[in-house]
């Protein structure tokens, strides 16, 4: 994993660079294949962070978490079945500096440019997939409630960081204290101590439990990745619908072209208004009408292969994502527990540890 | 544990002092309940020796506590002896608990149950059962200072309370109050001193107490040693009450800080638990939209509301044990300089009518009056009381603060065993349908 190698550089500066070849890596993946749920990039600046330091993007904590993002989407890039045949994949984690030219050859940018702009827009589709409007539903779902989930966790994060703190000033007040007492002196002092090491234990439970957020916003970006298959779907179909309008109507104007009774057309209207045009000029009219319905059929037949085709393998492809989703949040809530249990453990030592001390009071 | 020397619990009457332990001191060592003791858990916290013996029991108690206070060695410093020691064994046993509100047309307020058993002669009856209201514990309190001003008389709770701020009938209230009142009631009842005092013995007995009763009893000792406001110029105190005047003023502050503290983490607690809270509905709220993740994510909910209730336990017992047994101490602390202030006074009326007589003597040879002689013995007696006061105070501080501590890390383990172990369950719900998936994969 050279690229990545070199992603760890500890300049911002490269970092930030590096950080966005990753993104123009994942650009090309999106556009190039649409029926994928593309694993997403860590973030790019902090969010939902639980205390006014972490906000920092040059914290070396938040720098080290992003690498490994960095890599993580990589290593699950590399080992998806579809997205690790990739040649520009092959060329990015290979070529240092070649592969920028190697991927804008390929002119996705114009496609991705389109695409934007087609996933933004607003548009009536008549026969969806009930699966896939279900999956959009479901993918809504899911950014909601991460999203929920990460900015509850700040907070808690937050009040649990101003709990253990405070403990801190038992250390003081008792070092105080057993400055003028005798017997009580040496016992006060030593659980002073232990409530310090228990103020401190906060900053370790906290970042580790950062790994933990990470592991939830994987699965926040993921959301959006989902629902951009969905509204591919819906686009594709969409397309279909409308190429099938356009040649139903094509093909209707022939009929009324052939059959000489015009219904409603401008055409119509400037032979009533100029008079009637001459058989060649209708000649010709129907002869461009047979080319463009000819067109229109093969355009027809492209979208339904278009759209058939992606249905396919995006329903694949979502049936993987969903197994995999599952797998790692059950993991992830797994190790949510560990460290929660950790916590529980280092809390019942410190306490034990102050209360042989109060016993030797 | 032999039941014939049940020394571990605090004797009034003879016993050396530095064998007396507070009542309300924490064991060195746990003791396993040996055959020889039964209690009622759960009932009103009467425990007793197989032989019939009560044996006393205070708040705060439950089962495991009571066990703790029984001892099997004394491991005291052997300093100090008791003025007062002899070879009898404890013999005074008092407890107030079962409190009970009275509404009367003019007021309502709140009664407690003053429960005592002696084999004393200074009683009638070896057992007592009489109600109680504040307003009594306090005519007691005045009496005993009246009576015995150069010992130091144990603090009662506070008297008044903001109406509107504090609802003096409420649960939490009534039963501080009356934990302070035990304690009160307690430390009398261990003084050698003042438990032989007849107000105490009229508070304990009398069926209706008649506070005009008292006037009756005041001794001789009592009015010849009444405090005496000014006049008198204290010239050198001697270094050792100075020592305990400075120490009182230290360990005041320091109190002060604590309660501080205390009630920080109370209020950081509390924000906490709202956000926690909130934090568990998400995972509740996500789980109806999931299918394989459905049990998981409650799961995770219903631990994160077993740390709250968990958490709420915690800090309940913090506001309704901790601090009013801190604050309860710094009326101690005042109790204790009042008693300084008293003794620095009766140095000074001495000082001062030594002087004159002295003056008196060199100008008419007047011997020395007898008056000044009876001062120098009051003050020589106060100084005694005092200082054997102040060794049993340091002695009961030491043990009430161990055993208030020692309950506040107890209480902080308890929370993180209760949070603990919900999460194992939690890992071995999801740890088992792992391998549940798993074996059916590979099936």
């Amino acid at each position: 994993m050279d690229a990545v190698a070199e992603g760890r550089n500890p300049a911002p500066d490269s970092l930030w660079r590096r950080y966005s070849e990753f993104e123009l890596l994942r650009s090309y993946l999106v556009v190039t294949y649409p029926y994928i749920v593309v694993p997403p990039l860590p973030e790019k600046r902090a969010e939902f962070v639980w205390h006014k330091l972490s906000a920092d993007n040059m914290d070396p904590d938040f720098v080290e978490r992003r690498r490994v993002g960095l890599e993580n989407f990589l290593l699950r890039v590399a080992s998806h079945p579809v997205l690790s045949n990739d040649k520009i994949l092959y060329h990015f984690l290979t070529e240092e500096h070649g592969w920028k030219e190697v991927v804008y050859e390929t002119g996705f940018q114009a496609k991705a440019d389109s695409r934007l702009r087609a996933l933004s827009a607003t548009f009536r589709v008549r026969n969806t997939d009930k699966r896939f409007m279900d999956m959009k539903h479901y993918s809504d779902e899911l950014q909601s409630h991460t999203s929920q989930l990460l900015r509850a966790r700040a907070r808690v994060a937050d009040r649990l960081y101003g709990v253990f703190k405070v403990h801190g000033n038992y250390g003081r007040v008792f070092s105080e204290w057993s400055a003028i007492e005798k017997e009580m002196g040496d016992g006060l002092q030593s659980a002073g101590h232990h409530m310090d090491a228990y103020a401190a234990s906060i900053d370790d439970i906290l970042e580790e439990e950062e790994h933990y957020a990470d592991q939830l916003k994987e699965y926040l970006f993921y959301a959006e990745a989902l629902r951009a298959v969905c509204r591919k779907h819906e686009l594709t179909q969409f397309e279909l619908e409308m190429a099938s309008q356009d040649l139903i109507s094509k093909k209707q104007q022939r009929e009324e072209l052939a059959t000489g009774c015009e219904r409603f057309s401008f055409k119509g209207m400037t032979n009533k208004l100029f008079g009637q045009e001459a058989p060649e000029q209708r000649e010709a009219r129907l002869k461009l009408l047979e080319e463009l319905i000819a067109e229109g059929e093969e355009a027809v037949k492209e979208k339904t292969v278009e759209c058939e085709e992606h249905v396919e393998r995006a329903w694949v492809d979502m049936q993987r994502f969903e197994e995999q989703k599952d797998k790692d949040l059950r993991e992830a809530l797994i190790n949510y527990a560990v460290m929660q249990i950790s916590m529980c453990k280092k809390g019942i030592q410190v306490w034990s540890n102050a209360k042989e001390c109060f016993l030797k009071m | 544990m032999s039941v014939g020397a049940p020394r571990g619990l605090a004797s009034s009457g003879q016993k050396p002092i530095t064998e007396i332990l507070h009542p309300l001191s924490a064991a060195e060592e746990p003791i396993s309940p040996g055959p020889d003791v039964t209690v009622n858990v759960g009932g009103e916290k009467e425990a007793v020796l197989t032989n019939g013996t009560p044996v006393e029991t205070s708040s705060p108690a439950s089962a495991s506590s009571l066990f703790n206070r029984l001892q099997l060695d004394d491991d005291l410093e052997a300093d100090a002896r008791d003025p007062y020691a002899s070879m009898e064994t404890r013999d005074l046993f008092v407890t107030v608990d079962d409190p009970k509100k009275h509404v009367s047309t003019m007021e309502t307020y709140i009664t407690y149950r003053v429960s005592t058993k002696t084999t004393r002669i200074e009683f009638d009856l070896p057992e007592y059962s009489v109600r109680r209201r504040y307003q009594d514990f306090d005519w007691l309190r005045i009496k005993l200072e009246d009576s015995q001003p150069t010992h130091l008389i144990p603090p009662l709770p506070e008297k008044f309370v903001m109406k509107g701020v504090v609802d003096r009938f409420s649960e939490e209230f009534v039963e501080t109050r009356m934990k302070a009142l035990d304690k009160f009631l307690k430390r009398v009842a261990d003084h050698p001193v003042l438990s032989f005092n007849p107000h105490l013995n009229a508070f304990l007995s009398a069926k209706d107490l008649n506070k005009r009763q008292g006037l009756a009893l005041l001794t001789k000792v009592g009015e010849s040693v009444k405090h005496v406001a000014g006049g008198y110029k204290l010239r050198a105190r001697p270094a050792e009450f100075c020592a305990m005047g400075e120490y009182l003023d230290t360990f005041s502050q320091k109190l002060g800080t604590i309660d501080r503290i205390a009630q920080r983490i109370l209020k950081e607690q509390s924000e906490y638990l709202t956000e926690l809270r909130e934090y568990g509905t998400v995972y509740s709220s996500w789980a109806a939209s999931e299918e394989e993740l459905r049990r998981p994510l409650e799961g995770v909910a219903g631990c994160v509301t077993t740390c709250c209730g968990a958490l709420e336990d915690l800090s309940e017992n913090m506001s309704q044990d901790f601090l009013p047994v801190l604050r309860e101490y710094v009326l101690y602390i005042e109790s204790m300089k009042n008693v300084l202030r008293k003794r620095d006074q009766s140095q000074a009326e001495y000082e001062g009518r030594l002087e004159a007589a002295i003056l008196r003597k060199q100008e008419d040879r007047t011997p020395m009056p007898i008056e000044v002689e009876k001062c120098q013995d009051k003050v020589e007696c106060f100084n005694a009381d005092l200082k054997a006061d102040w060794e049993r105070w340091q002695s009961n501080k030491r043990q009430d603060f161990k055993q208030l501590l020692t309950g506040m890390a107890d209480k902080n383990i308890n929370h993180y065993e209760k949070c603990q172990a919900a999460w194992e369950s939690l890992i071995t719900l999801l740890q088992d349908k792992q391998t549940e998936d798993k074996t059916s994969e590979t099936n």
